[in-house]
């Protein structure tokens, strides 16, 4: 709440025990549309006890392991690219030790070849950035969980956040640097441009 | 041009600078400093002698492009030859860079031929 007072979460029964008792004032003068709008009003607090229960079954058995799981998998993915990349650059490097001892063409097919090695590992870093983007969706995933969870799972009153907390989390996202507002990690196949193009974008500025 | 100079090479990822420097030492640059993001070389050049920065964009707690604001912004720094190498591939981030001064850019992944091309360039520039 704005005020930073914690109220309980709203419960379906209580909000349709308030309206019927509101709507009882009325002494039976109610019209046609009122007679609806009660309805409505039922209706919308029989979908919230389902809701309020499914979420409730959602619980820590589900999503709230399988999320965590994930994030430690794809961890795990990116450890051992990373420790398998270096053992190819580890052999990478004894070959240009060799490559010094040999002559001529061979040589510089090795040369090639060690270069085009290179140049591929740079995948690691490729993809372990693409799975940080996946894992920050995930944790994100999980946060808004907990908190409908929070909201809805369970009958304690709702944990409210200070209004001081949000304040600061807003300011955190408006301080946020250029270079860190423009960084959003490497691009789906198409959405990026080429070094090509922007070979050329650069040129135009000359 | 002086492959001599003392180049700086920045990225969060500790393979990229392992390939970056295997790459410099082929095109026979053998003075490779590095850092894993931009308050460290910011440390660095600051403390050193560079002739050459290539730096990745996507780090913390200081990006790639507020490090390059930071070298500019600089007046020891200043014409310090900086490129960039991200996989950061949107127009916007281009223009954000060239507009910060940048002397070239680079998107990942990239060839040996390109940062052999883009590095002359920039050197005989500088």
């Amino acid at each position: 709440m704005p005020d930073g007072t914690s109220h309980p979460a709203p419960d379906a029964d209580r909000i349709e025990a308030a309206v019927r008792q509101v709507l009882g004032s009325l002494n039976g003068d109610l019209t046609v549309k009122e007679a609806a709008l009660l309805g409505e009003l039922e209706a919308l607090g029989r979908t919230v006890s389902r809701a309020k229960a499914e979420i409730a079954a959602l619980g820590g058995q589900q999503l709230g392991e399988h999320i965590p799981a994930a994030s430690d998998e794809l961890d795990a993915v990116v450890s051992h690219t990373a420790t398998a990349t270096n053992e190819i650059l580890d052999v990478c490097e004894g070959l240009e030790r060799l490559q010094g001892t040999l002559d001529g063409a061979v040589a510089e097919a090795l040369g090639t070849a060690v270069t085009r090695i290179y140049e591929a590992c740079s995948f690691q870093d490729i993809t372990g950035q693409r799975i940080g983007k996946v894992v920050a969706a995930l944790k994100t995933i999980e946060a808004r969980i907990n908190a409908v969870q929070s909201d809805f799972g369970t009958d304690q009153p709702r944990a409210v956040v200070p209004a001081p907390a949000v304040v600061i989390a807003a300011a955190a996202v408006a301080a946020r640097t250029e270079g860190e507002r423009l960084a959003n990690g490497p691009a789906l196949p198409g959405a990026g441009v080429s070094q090509d193009e922007i070979d050329r974008l650069l040129a135009s500025f000359d | 041009m002086d492959k001599t100079m003392n180049v700086l090479i920045v990225d969060d990822y500790k393979t990229m600078l392992r390939i970056i420097r295997n790459l410099l030492k082929q095109l026979d640059f053998n003075n490779v400093d590095e850092a894993s993001d931009g308050a460290e070389a910011l440390s660095k050049l600051r403390g050193g002698n560079f002739g050459l920065v290539i730096s990745d964009w996507n780090m913390a707690p200081m990006t790639g492009l507020d490090l390059l604001k930071e070298v500019r912004a600089d007046q020891r720094l200043a014409r310090t030859p900086f490129i960039m190498i991200t996989a950061e591939s949107k127009t916007e981030n281009v223009i954000a860079a060239k507009a910060a001064g940048v002397s070239n850019y680079i998107v990942k992944p990239f060839n040996a031929e390109t940062l052999r091309e883009k590095i002359e360039k920039v050197l005989v520039h500088a």
